[in-house]
Protein backbone atom coordinates (compact mmCIF):
# COMPACT_ATOMS: atom_id res chain seq x y z
CA UNK A 1 0.00 0.00 0.00
CA UNK A 2 2.16 3.29 -1.19
CA UNK A 3 0.72 6.48 -1.75
CA UNK A 4 2.03 9.98 -2.86
CA UNK A 5 1.05 13.29 -1.85
CA UNK A 6 2.81 16.59 -3.82
CA UNK A 7 1.75 19.49 -2.74
CA UNK A 8 2.21 23.06 -3.60
CA UNK A 9 5.64 21.90 -5.02
CA UNK A 10 7.81 24.46 -6.95
CA UNK A 11 11.51 23.90 -7.86
CA UNK A 12 13.63 27.26 -8.92
CA UNK A 13 17.56 26.77 -10.46
CA UNK A 14 17.84 30.65 -9.78
CA UNK A 15 15.80 32.96 -11.45
CA UNK A 16 14.79 30.32 -13.96
CA UNK A 17 11.29 28.35 -12.51
CA UNK A 18 10.87 25.30 -13.87
CA UNK A 19 8.09 23.36 -11.91
CA UNK A 20 5.15 25.80 -10.27
CA UNK A 21 2.76 24.82 -8.31
CA UNK A 22 2.45 21.53 -8.61
CA UNK A 23 -0.14 19.55 -6.95
CA UNK A 24 -0.61 15.74 -6.95
CA UNK A 25 -2.26 12.47 -4.84
CA UNK A 26 -1.60 9.04 -5.80
CA UNK A 27 -3.14 6.37 -4.53
CA UNK A 28 -2.14 2.66 -4.70
CA UNK A 29 -1.15 0.74 -7.77
CA UNK A 30 -1.34 3.45 -10.09
CA UNK A 31 0.09 3.56 -13.72
CA UNK A 32 0.70 6.83 -14.56
CA UNK A 33 2.24 8.01 -17.32
CA UNK A 34 3.46 12.08 -18.10
CA UNK A 35 3.68 13.37 -21.53
CA UNK A 36 4.59 17.07 -22.04
CA UNK A 37 6.93 19.18 -24.04
CA UNK A 38 10.93 18.85 -23.44
CA UNK A 39 12.14 21.39 -21.04
CA UNK A 40 8.27 21.40 -19.50
CA UNK A 41 10.07 20.00 -16.09
CA UNK A 42 9.14 16.04 -16.32
CA UNK A 43 12.83 15.37 -15.98
CA UNK A 44 13.10 17.42 -12.89
CA UNK A 45 10.12 15.90 -11.21
CA UNK A 46 10.95 12.23 -12.30
CA UNK A 47 14.60 13.01 -10.35
CA UNK A 48 12.71 14.24 -7.43
CA UNK A 49 10.71 11.52 -7.27
CA UNK A 50 14.33 8.90 -7.37
CA UNK A 51 15.65 12.01 -4.91
CA UNK A 52 18.68 13.15 -6.77
CA UNK A 53 16.63 16.75 -6.51
CA UNK A 54 15.23 18.35 -3.46
CA UNK A 55 12.08 20.80 -4.13
CA UNK A 56 12.57 24.51 -3.92
CA UNK A 57 8.82 24.68 -1.81
CA UNK A 58 5.85 22.40 -0.64
CA UNK A 59 5.91 18.80 0.34
CA UNK A 60 6.33 16.03 -1.36
CA UNK A 61 5.39 12.76 0.71
CA UNK A 62 5.44 9.10 -0.10
CA UNK A 63 3.04 7.63 2.62
CA UNK A 64 3.07 9.79 4.79
CA UNK A 65 6.46 10.88 5.15
CA UNK A 66 8.69 13.17 3.33
CA UNK A 67 10.43 11.58 0.17
CA UNK A 68 14.32 10.81 1.26
CA UNK A 69 17.07 13.22 -0.10
CA UNK A 70 18.72 10.11 -2.21
CA UNK A 71 18.33 7.06 -4.46
CA UNK A 72 17.15 4.22 -2.27
CA UNK A 73 15.58 0.73 -2.90
CA UNK A 74 11.73 1.62 -2.93
CA UNK A 75 11.68 3.66 -6.15
CA UNK A 76 13.39 1.37 -8.73
CA UNK A 77 13.84 3.67 -12.55
CA UNK A 78 14.27 2.35 -15.71
CA UNK A 79 16.51 5.10 -17.73
CA UNK A 80 16.13 5.22 -22.26
CA UNK A 81 20.21 4.09 -22.04
CA UNK A 82 22.71 3.14 -19.71
CA UNK A 83 20.66 1.07 -17.03
CA UNK A 84 22.59 -2.61 -17.14
CA UNK A 85 25.79 -3.24 -16.01
CA UNK A 86 27.95 -3.83 -19.01
CA UNK A 87 30.13 -6.19 -16.53
CA UNK A 88 27.87 -8.20 -15.15
CA UNK A 89 25.92 -11.26 -16.90
CA UNK A 90 22.14 -11.03 -17.41
CA UNK A 91 21.88 -13.27 -14.28
CA UNK A 92 24.18 -11.12 -12.32
CA UNK A 93 22.48 -7.98 -13.65
CA UNK A 94 19.31 -9.30 -12.07
CA UNK A 95 21.12 -11.24 -9.19
CA UNK A 96 22.53 -7.84 -8.12
CA UNK A 97 19.56 -6.65 -6.33
CA UNK A 98 18.99 -9.93 -4.18
CA UNK A 99 23.33 -9.64 -3.26
CA UNK A 100 23.24 -6.35 -2.28
CA UNK A 101 20.27 -6.63 0.29
CA UNK A 102 21.70 -9.33 1.76
CA UNK A 103 25.59 -9.15 2.04
CA UNK A 104 26.02 -5.36 3.53
CA UNK A 105 29.92 -6.07 3.65
CA UNK A 106 30.71 -8.04 0.33
CA UNK A 107 28.06 -7.53 -1.92
CA UNK A 108 27.70 -11.02 -2.67
CA UNK A 109 26.22 -14.60 -1.84
CA UNK A 110 27.29 -18.12 -1.02
CA UNK A 111 26.30 -21.53 -0.60
CA UNK A 112 22.62 -22.34 0.16
CA UNK A 113 21.69 -18.16 0.19
CA UNK A 114 23.17 -17.91 -3.37
CA UNK A 115 20.90 -21.14 -5.08
CA UNK A 116 17.60 -19.49 -3.40
CA UNK A 117 18.78 -15.79 -4.87
CA UNK A 118 19.40 -17.40 -8.12
CA UNK A 119 16.32 -19.35 -8.22
CA UNK A 120 14.35 -16.19 -7.42
CA UNK A 121 16.61 -14.11 -10.38
CA UNK A 122 15.95 -17.08 -13.20
CA UNK A 123 12.44 -17.05 -12.01
CA UNK A 124 12.30 -13.29 -12.79
CA UNK A 125 14.29 -13.33 -15.96
CA UNK A 126 11.55 -16.11 -16.91
CA UNK A 127 9.08 -13.57 -16.75
CA UNK A 128 10.76 -10.88 -18.66
CA UNK A 129 11.52 -13.76 -21.71
CA UNK A 130 15.27 -13.66 -21.35
CA UNK A 131 16.05 -17.13 -19.96
CA UNK A 132 17.64 -18.04 -22.81
CA UNK A 133 20.06 -15.08 -22.53
CA UNK A 134 21.11 -15.27 -18.71
CA UNK A 135 24.75 -16.16 -19.67
CA UNK A 136 25.38 -13.26 -22.08
CA UNK A 137 26.68 -9.85 -21.21
CA UNK A 138 24.00 -6.83 -21.78
CA UNK A 139 26.39 -5.58 -24.92
CA UNK A 140 25.34 -9.16 -26.83
CA UNK A 141 21.77 -8.13 -26.36
CA UNK A 142 19.66 -5.83 -28.65
CA UNK A 143 18.26 -2.91 -27.12
CA UNK A 144 14.50 -4.19 -25.97
CA UNK A 145 16.49 -7.06 -24.48
CA UNK A 146 18.44 -4.76 -22.37
CA UNK A 147 15.56 -2.65 -21.46
CA UNK A 148 13.77 -6.05 -20.17
CA UNK A 149 17.03 -6.45 -18.57
CA UNK A 150 16.50 -3.15 -16.33
CA UNK A 151 12.99 -3.45 -15.76
CA UNK A 152 13.63 -6.85 -14.27
CA UNK A 153 16.83 -5.68 -12.23
CA UNK A 154 14.17 -3.57 -10.60
CA UNK A 155 11.17 -4.87 -10.14
CA UNK A 156 13.06 -8.28 -8.68
CA UNK A 157 13.32 -5.73 -5.43
CA UNK A 158 9.26 -4.91 -5.79
CA UNK A 159 9.63 -1.46 -5.26
CA UNK A 160 6.95 0.95 -4.20
CA UNK A 161 7.44 2.79 -7.02
CA UNK A 162 8.87 2.28 -10.65
CA UNK A 163 10.29 5.17 -12.36
CA UNK A 164 10.56 4.61 -16.74
CA UNK A 165 12.36 7.70 -18.08
CA UNK A 166 10.97 7.35 -21.93
CA UNK A 167 12.14 3.51 -21.27
CA UNK A 168 10.65 2.46 -24.59
CA UNK A 169 12.03 5.82 -26.48
CA UNK A 170 15.21 3.88 -28.18
CA UNK A 171 13.60 1.19 -29.56
CA UNK A 172 12.29 0.00 -32.64
CA UNK A 173 8.56 1.04 -32.97
CA UNK A 174 7.16 -2.55 -33.54
CA UNK A 175 8.79 -3.82 -29.97
CA UNK A 176 6.96 -1.30 -28.26
CA UNK A 177 3.62 -3.32 -28.19
CA UNK A 178 5.66 -6.31 -26.56
CA UNK A 179 6.75 -3.90 -23.67
CA UNK A 180 3.84 -3.01 -23.08
CA UNK A 181 2.26 -5.96 -23.14
CA UNK A 182 5.29 -6.80 -20.53
CA UNK A 183 4.84 -4.24 -18.32
CA UNK A 184 1.74 -4.29 -18.09
CA UNK A 185 2.29 -7.95 -16.62
CA UNK A 186 4.79 -6.97 -13.76
CA UNK A 187 2.29 -4.09 -12.79
CA UNK A 188 -0.48 -6.00 -12.24
CA UNK A 189 1.75 -8.84 -10.71
CA UNK A 190 3.84 -6.71 -8.22
CA UNK A 191 1.24 -4.23 -6.93
CA UNK A 192 3.55 -1.12 -7.71
CA UNK A 193 3.26 2.55 -8.71
CA UNK A 194 4.70 3.61 -11.89
CA UNK A 195 5.54 6.70 -13.35
CA UNK A 196 6.43 6.44 -17.36
CA UNK A 197 7.75 9.55 -18.43
CA UNK A 198 6.80 9.50 -22.31
CA UNK A 199 7.37 11.59 -25.53
CA UNK A 200 5.01 9.68 -27.15
CA UNK A 201 1.36 10.95 -26.53
CA UNK A 202 0.03 7.63 -28.29
CA UNK A 203 1.14 5.70 -25.72
CA UNK A 204 0.50 7.70 -23.09
CA UNK A 205 -3.15 6.90 -23.69
CA UNK A 206 -3.21 3.01 -24.88
CA UNK A 207 -0.87 2.32 -21.43
CA UNK A 208 -1.85 3.36 -17.89
CA UNK A 209 -4.66 4.39 -15.79
CA UNK A 210 -3.65 8.30 -15.34
CA UNK A 211 -2.33 10.93 -17.97
CA UNK A 212 -0.88 13.61 -16.35
CA UNK A 213 0.40 16.39 -18.75
CA UNK A 214 3.34 18.71 -17.75
CA UNK A 215 3.02 22.33 -19.33
CA UNK A 216 3.91 25.90 -19.00
CA UNK A 217 0.89 27.85 -18.55
CA UNK A 218 1.91 31.30 -19.26
CA UNK A 219 4.31 31.62 -21.92
CA UNK A 220 6.49 35.08 -21.84
CA UNK A 221 8.77 35.58 -24.22
CA UNK A 222 10.28 38.04 -22.60
CA UNK A 223 10.82 36.29 -19.39
CA UNK A 224 10.97 32.81 -20.61
CA UNK A 225 12.27 31.35 -17.25
CA UNK A 226 9.90 33.14 -15.18
CA UNK A 227 7.05 31.03 -15.43
CA UNK A 228 7.47 27.18 -15.07
CA UNK A 229 5.39 24.17 -15.97
CA UNK A 230 2.74 22.93 -13.99
CA UNK A 231 0.36 19.63 -14.47
CA UNK A 232 -2.20 21.10 -16.69
CA UNK A 233 -4.04 17.87 -17.93
CA UNK A 234 -5.09 15.01 -15.07
CA UNK A 235 -7.33 12.49 -17.49
CA UNK A 236 -8.18 8.83 -15.86
CA UNK A 237 -8.22 5.89 -18.47
CA UNK A 238 -11.17 5.78 -20.41
CA UNK A 239 -11.70 9.25 -20.81
CA UNK A 240 -9.63 9.55 -23.61
CA UNK A 241 -10.23 9.85 -27.38
CA UNK A 242 -9.48 11.45 -30.50
CA UNK A 243 -10.81 15.29 -29.90
CA UNK A 244 -8.80 14.78 -26.75
CA UNK A 245 -5.50 13.39 -28.22
CA UNK A 246 -5.59 16.31 -30.94
CA UNK A 247 -6.04 19.05 -28.88
CA UNK A 248 -3.20 17.70 -26.14
CA UNK A 249 -0.85 17.23 -29.41
CA UNK A 250 -1.72 20.90 -30.22
CA UNK A 251 -1.10 22.37 -27.01
CA UNK A 252 2.24 20.43 -26.04
CA UNK A 253 3.11 21.57 -29.65
CA UNK A 254 2.95 25.39 -28.93
CA UNK A 255 4.68 25.02 -26.02
CA UNK A 256 8.12 23.15 -28.16
CA UNK A 257 7.96 25.54 -30.49
CA UNK A 258 8.05 28.33 -27.66
CA UNK A 259 10.89 26.32 -26.16
CA UNK A 260 12.60 26.07 -29.58
CA UNK A 261 12.55 29.18 -30.39
CA UNK A 262 14.57 30.44 -27.41
CA UNK A 263 17.04 28.29 -27.74
CA UNK A 264 20.32 29.83 -28.18
CA UNK A 265 20.87 28.10 -31.55
CA UNK B 1 42.61 5.51 -59.58
CA UNK B 2 41.02 5.09 -55.79
CA UNK B 3 41.51 7.47 -53.32
CA UNK B 4 45.01 6.29 -51.35
CA UNK B 5 42.72 6.24 -48.11
CA UNK B 6 40.48 3.72 -49.51
CA UNK B 7 43.86 1.44 -50.42
CA UNK B 8 44.10 -1.41 -48.15
CA UNK B 9 46.59 -4.06 -48.31
CA UNK B 10 45.72 -7.90 -48.36
CA UNK B 11 46.74 -9.31 -45.05
CA UNK B 12 49.90 -11.35 -46.20
CA UNK B 13 51.21 -7.50 -47.85
CA UNK B 14 50.45 -5.89 -44.79
CA UNK B 15 52.68 -8.41 -43.04
CA UNK B 16 55.61 -7.65 -45.60
CA UNK B 17 55.24 -3.87 -45.48
CA UNK B 18 54.84 -4.60 -41.40
CA UNK B 19 58.57 -6.18 -42.00
CA UNK B 20 60.11 -3.96 -44.55
CA UNK B 21 61.41 -1.08 -42.13
CA UNK B 22 62.86 -3.58 -39.97
CA UNK B 23 64.88 -5.37 -42.66
CA UNK B 24 65.71 -1.33 -44.36
CA UNK B 25 67.46 -0.22 -40.85
CA UNK B 26 68.91 -4.05 -40.51
CA UNK B 27 70.79 -3.56 -44.22
CA UNK B 28 71.41 0.06 -43.65
CA UNK B 29 73.23 -0.91 -40.35
CA UNK B 30 75.32 -3.90 -42.52
CA UNK B 31 75.96 -1.33 -45.01
CA UNK B 32 77.33 1.56 -42.44
CA UNK B 33 79.05 -1.21 -40.14
CA UNK B 34 81.16 -3.00 -43.11
CA UNK B 35 81.95 0.72 -44.60
CA UNK B 36 83.32 1.78 -41.25
CA UNK B 37 85.00 -1.42 -40.58
CA UNK B 38 86.87 -1.36 -43.69
CA UNK B 39 88.20 2.01 -42.88
CA UNK B 40 89.14 0.87 -39.45
CA UNK B 41 88.76 -2.10 -38.35
CA UNK B 42 88.92 -1.25 -34.57
CA UNK B 43 85.90 1.05 -34.95
CA UNK B 44 83.46 0.39 -31.88
CA UNK B 45 80.52 2.42 -33.21
CA UNK B 46 78.97 -0.44 -35.52
CA UNK B 47 80.15 -3.20 -34.29
CA UNK B 48 80.08 -6.39 -36.53
CA UNK B 49 77.42 -9.21 -36.31
CA UNK B 50 80.00 -11.69 -35.22
CA UNK B 51 81.57 -9.10 -32.56
CA UNK B 52 77.81 -8.42 -31.40
CA UNK B 53 77.55 -12.44 -30.79
CA UNK B 54 80.23 -12.84 -29.02
CA UNK B 55 79.22 -10.59 -26.95
CA UNK B 56 75.90 -11.75 -26.25
CA UNK B 57 77.74 -15.18 -25.54
CA UNK B 58 79.88 -13.75 -23.00
CA UNK B 59 77.20 -11.54 -21.56
CA UNK B 60 73.67 -14.08 -22.08
CA UNK B 61 75.46 -17.34 -22.05
CA UNK B 62 78.81 -17.73 -20.25
CA UNK B 63 78.87 -16.80 -16.68
CA UNK B 64 80.49 -14.01 -15.28
CA UNK B 65 84.13 -15.25 -14.51
CA UNK B 66 84.05 -12.51 -11.40
CA UNK B 67 80.71 -13.20 -10.01
CA UNK B 68 79.81 -16.64 -11.45
CA UNK B 69 76.15 -14.85 -12.39
CA UNK B 70 75.59 -14.52 -16.05
CA UNK B 71 75.25 -11.19 -16.10
CA UNK B 72 72.15 -10.67 -18.78
CA UNK B 73 70.00 -12.41 -16.58
CA UNK B 74 71.26 -11.07 -13.34
CA UNK B 75 70.17 -7.65 -14.79
CA UNK B 76 67.04 -8.57 -16.27
CA UNK B 77 66.05 -10.34 -12.85
CA UNK B 78 66.91 -6.85 -10.89
CA UNK B 79 65.54 -4.42 -13.47
CA UNK B 80 61.94 -6.62 -13.60
CA UNK B 81 61.54 -7.02 -9.92
CA UNK B 82 62.06 -3.24 -9.66
CA UNK B 83 59.61 -2.70 -12.12
CA UNK B 84 57.36 -4.82 -11.04
CA UNK B 85 57.09 -3.36 -7.34
CA UNK B 86 57.04 -0.23 -8.53
CA UNK B 87 54.16 -0.81 -11.20
CA UNK B 88 52.31 -3.13 -8.59
CA UNK B 89 52.22 -0.35 -5.70
CA UNK B 90 51.62 2.39 -8.69
CA UNK B 91 48.33 0.50 -9.62
CA UNK B 92 47.33 0.27 -6.13
CA UNK B 93 47.85 3.70 -5.35
CA UNK B 94 46.11 4.61 -8.63
CA UNK B 95 43.08 2.64 -8.11
CA UNK B 96 42.70 3.60 -4.54
CA UNK B 97 42.81 7.23 -4.85
CA UNK B 98 41.10 7.14 -8.73
CA UNK B 99 38.25 5.41 -7.28
CA UNK B 100 37.80 7.76 -3.91
CA UNK B 101 38.53 10.88 -5.65
CA UNK B 102 35.87 9.85 -8.84
CA UNK B 103 33.51 8.86 -6.35
CA UNK B 104 33.21 10.77 -3.14
CA UNK B 105 32.48 14.40 -4.00
CA UNK B 106 34.52 15.77 -0.54
CA UNK B 107 37.45 13.24 -1.75
CA UNK B 108 37.43 15.28 -5.17
CA UNK B 109 37.17 18.60 -3.47
CA UNK B 110 40.24 17.77 -1.63
CA UNK B 111 42.37 15.79 -2.94
CA UNK B 112 42.32 16.53 -6.69
CA UNK B 113 44.31 19.71 -6.91
CA UNK B 114 46.87 18.19 -4.39
CA UNK B 115 47.39 15.40 -6.91
CA UNK B 116 47.07 17.62 -9.85
CA UNK B 117 50.02 19.57 -8.33
CA UNK B 118 52.14 16.29 -7.63
CA UNK B 119 51.62 15.13 -10.82
CA UNK B 120 53.49 18.13 -12.16
CA UNK B 121 56.86 17.97 -10.63
CA UNK B 122 59.35 16.54 -12.84
CA UNK B 123 60.30 13.50 -10.97
CA UNK B 124 63.96 13.03 -12.37
CA UNK B 125 64.15 16.61 -10.36
CA UNK B 126 63.02 15.16 -7.38
CA UNK B 127 65.89 11.77 -7.68
CA UNK B 128 68.70 13.54 -5.54
CA UNK B 129 66.01 13.91 -2.98
CA UNK B 130 65.29 10.38 -2.89
CA UNK B 131 68.55 8.79 -2.90
CA UNK B 132 69.30 10.98 0.29
CA UNK B 133 65.77 10.31 1.57
CA UNK B 134 65.72 6.56 0.66
CA UNK B 135 69.32 5.51 0.50
CA UNK B 136 71.02 3.80 -2.57
CA UNK B 137 68.92 0.72 -2.05
CA UNK B 138 65.92 -0.83 -3.96
CA UNK B 139 64.12 1.78 -2.05
CA UNK B 140 64.72 4.92 -3.89
CA UNK B 141 63.97 3.10 -7.33
CA UNK B 142 60.86 1.84 -6.81
CA UNK B 143 60.28 5.14 -5.09
CA UNK B 144 61.31 6.78 -8.30
CA UNK B 145 59.07 4.96 -10.52
CA UNK B 146 55.71 5.44 -8.09
CA UNK B 147 56.03 9.30 -8.23
CA UNK B 148 56.61 8.85 -11.74
CA UNK B 149 53.55 7.15 -12.78
CA UNK B 150 51.24 7.18 -9.76
CA UNK B 151 50.13 10.88 -10.40
CA UNK B 152 48.73 9.79 -14.12
CA UNK B 153 47.30 6.79 -13.07
CA UNK B 154 45.31 8.68 -10.19
CA UNK B 155 44.22 11.16 -12.28
CA UNK B 156 43.46 8.75 -15.52
CA UNK B 157 41.38 6.48 -12.77
CA UNK B 158 39.50 8.84 -11.60
CA UNK B 159 38.67 10.24 -15.12
CA UNK B 160 37.82 6.66 -16.01
CA UNK B 161 35.52 6.73 -12.84
CA UNK B 162 33.48 10.01 -13.25
CA UNK B 163 33.04 8.66 -16.79
CA UNK B 164 30.79 5.58 -16.04
CA UNK B 165 27.31 6.69 -16.68
CA UNK B 166 25.21 8.48 -14.32
CA UNK B 167 22.53 6.07 -14.83
CA UNK B 168 24.56 3.19 -13.66
CA UNK B 169 25.34 4.58 -10.22
CA UNK B 170 21.66 6.06 -9.65
CA UNK B 171 20.53 2.35 -10.90
CA UNK B 172 22.85 0.84 -8.53
CA UNK B 173 21.25 2.87 -5.44
CA UNK B 174 17.95 2.17 -6.24
CA UNK B 175 18.82 -1.36 -6.30
CA UNK B 176 19.90 -0.32 -2.66
CA UNK B 177 23.32 -0.43 -2.69
CA UNK B 178 25.71 0.80 -0.27
CA UNK B 179 28.49 3.71 -1.17
CA UNK B 180 31.20 0.77 -0.23
CA UNK B 181 28.52 -2.01 -2.03
CA UNK B 182 28.76 0.78 -4.59
CA UNK B 183 32.18 0.66 -4.79
CA UNK B 184 33.35 -3.20 -4.47
CA UNK B 185 30.32 -4.49 -7.10
CA UNK B 186 29.48 -1.39 -9.49
CA UNK B 187 32.85 0.53 -10.03
CA UNK B 188 36.25 -1.41 -9.19
CA UNK B 189 35.18 -4.66 -11.64
CA UNK B 190 34.53 -1.90 -14.72
CA UNK B 191 37.96 -0.20 -13.44
CA UNK B 192 40.13 -3.21 -13.59
CA UNK B 193 40.50 -3.81 -17.48
CA UNK B 194 40.77 0.25 -17.66
CA UNK B 195 43.52 -0.06 -15.10
CA UNK B 196 45.67 -2.17 -17.36
CA UNK B 197 45.18 0.50 -20.41
CA UNK B 198 46.17 2.79 -17.99
CA UNK B 199 49.15 0.86 -17.00
CA UNK B 200 50.37 -0.15 -20.91
CA UNK B 201 49.97 3.70 -21.52
CA UNK B 202 52.49 4.33 -18.25
CA UNK B 203 54.95 1.38 -19.09
CA UNK B 204 57.33 3.88 -21.06
CA UNK B 205 57.41 6.44 -18.74
CA UNK B 206 58.37 3.24 -15.77
CA UNK B 207 61.56 1.67 -17.90
CA UNK B 208 62.60 5.67 -18.32
CA UNK B 209 62.57 6.33 -14.59
CA UNK B 210 64.05 3.00 -14.20
CA UNK B 211 66.74 2.94 -16.37
CA UNK B 212 67.36 6.86 -14.80
CA UNK B 213 67.89 5.52 -11.29
CA UNK B 214 69.71 2.35 -12.16
CA UNK B 215 72.12 4.79 -14.51
CA UNK B 216 73.05 7.10 -11.68
CA UNK B 217 73.11 4.69 -8.26
CA UNK B 218 72.73 0.56 -8.95
CA UNK B 219 74.87 -2.30 -8.57
CA UNK B 220 73.08 -4.76 -10.92
CA UNK B 221 70.78 -4.00 -13.44
CA UNK B 222 69.76 -3.37 -17.36
CA UNK B 223 70.05 0.37 -17.36
CA UNK B 224 72.93 -0.01 -14.96
CA UNK B 225 74.97 -2.08 -17.49
CA UNK B 226 74.48 0.20 -20.06
CA UNK B 227 75.49 3.32 -18.48
CA UNK B 228 78.67 1.16 -16.74
CA UNK B 229 79.99 0.00 -20.33
CA UNK B 230 79.43 3.29 -22.29
CA UNK B 231 82.74 4.18 -20.80
CA UNK B 232 84.23 1.79 -23.20
CA UNK B 233 82.23 2.31 -25.94
CA UNK B 234 81.47 -1.41 -26.14
CA UNK B 235 78.69 -0.93 -28.41
CA UNK B 236 78.81 -4.76 -28.86
CA UNK B 237 76.66 -4.90 -25.45
CA UNK B 238 74.66 -1.59 -25.67
CA UNK B 239 72.92 -2.56 -28.88
CA UNK B 240 71.95 -6.51 -27.50
CA UNK B 241 70.87 -4.62 -24.38
CA UNK B 242 69.13 -2.26 -25.74
CA UNK B 243 67.22 -4.81 -28.29
CA UNK B 244 66.76 -6.83 -25.06
CA UNK B 245 64.34 -4.07 -22.99
CA UNK B 246 62.91 -3.77 -26.66
CA UNK B 247 61.41 -6.92 -26.67
CA UNK B 248 60.54 -7.15 -22.77
CA UNK B 249 58.64 -3.99 -23.17
CA UNK B 250 56.77 -5.59 -26.08
CA UNK B 251 55.68 -8.69 -24.35
CA UNK B 252 54.81 -7.09 -21.22
CA UNK B 253 52.44 -4.36 -23.48
CA UNK B 254 51.52 -7.90 -25.22
CA UNK B 255 50.89 -9.56 -22.13
CA UNK B 256 48.19 -6.59 -20.46
CA UNK B 257 46.36 -7.07 -23.90
CA UNK B 258 45.76 -10.51 -23.77
CA UNK B 259 45.00 -10.07 -19.94
CA UNK B 260 42.17 -7.78 -20.71
CA UNK B 261 40.88 -9.50 -23.40
CA UNK B 262 40.66 -12.42 -22.06
CA UNK B 263 39.39 -11.68 -18.02
CA UNK B 264 37.03 -8.93 -18.93
CA UNK B 265 35.11 -10.64 -21.94
CA UNK B 266 32.82 -7.82 -21.86
CA UNK B 267 35.04 -5.07 -22.08
CA UNK B 268 35.60 -4.44 -25.68
CA UNK B 269 31.69 -4.32 -26.71
CA UNK B 270 30.93 -2.42 -22.97
CA UNK B 271 30.68 1.06 -25.22
CA UNK B 272 27.53 0.30 -26.70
Amino acid sequence: MTTLSIRHLWKEYGEQVVLENVNLEVKDNEFITIVGASGCGKTTFLRMLLGEEEPSRGTFLIDGTPLPNEPGPDRGIVFQRYSVFPHLTVLGNVLLGLELAAAPLTGRLFGAQRRAALEQARDMLDSVGLSEAQDKYPHMLSGGMQQRLSIAQSVIKNPKVLLLDEPFAALDPGLSADMHKLILKLWERHKMNIFMITHDLKEGFELGTRLLVFDKVRLDPQAPGRYGATITYDIPLGVTGKKLFDELTTTTQRTERFVDHLAPA
Amino acid sequence: MRRIINLRPSSGSAALLAALPFFLLLIAYLLGSSARLADNPEDKLLPAFSKIGAAIQQYAIDPDPRSGEILLWADTAASLARLAWGLAISAAIGLTFGIVTGIVPYARAGLSPFIAALSLIPPLAILPILFIVFGLGELSKVVLIVIGIAPFLVRDLAQRTAELPAEQIIKAQTLGASSWQLTLRVVLPQLLPRLLDSLRLSLGSAWLFLIAAEAIAAENGLGYRIFLIRRYLAMDVILPYVLWITLIAFAMDYLLRTITRTAFPWYAGAGK
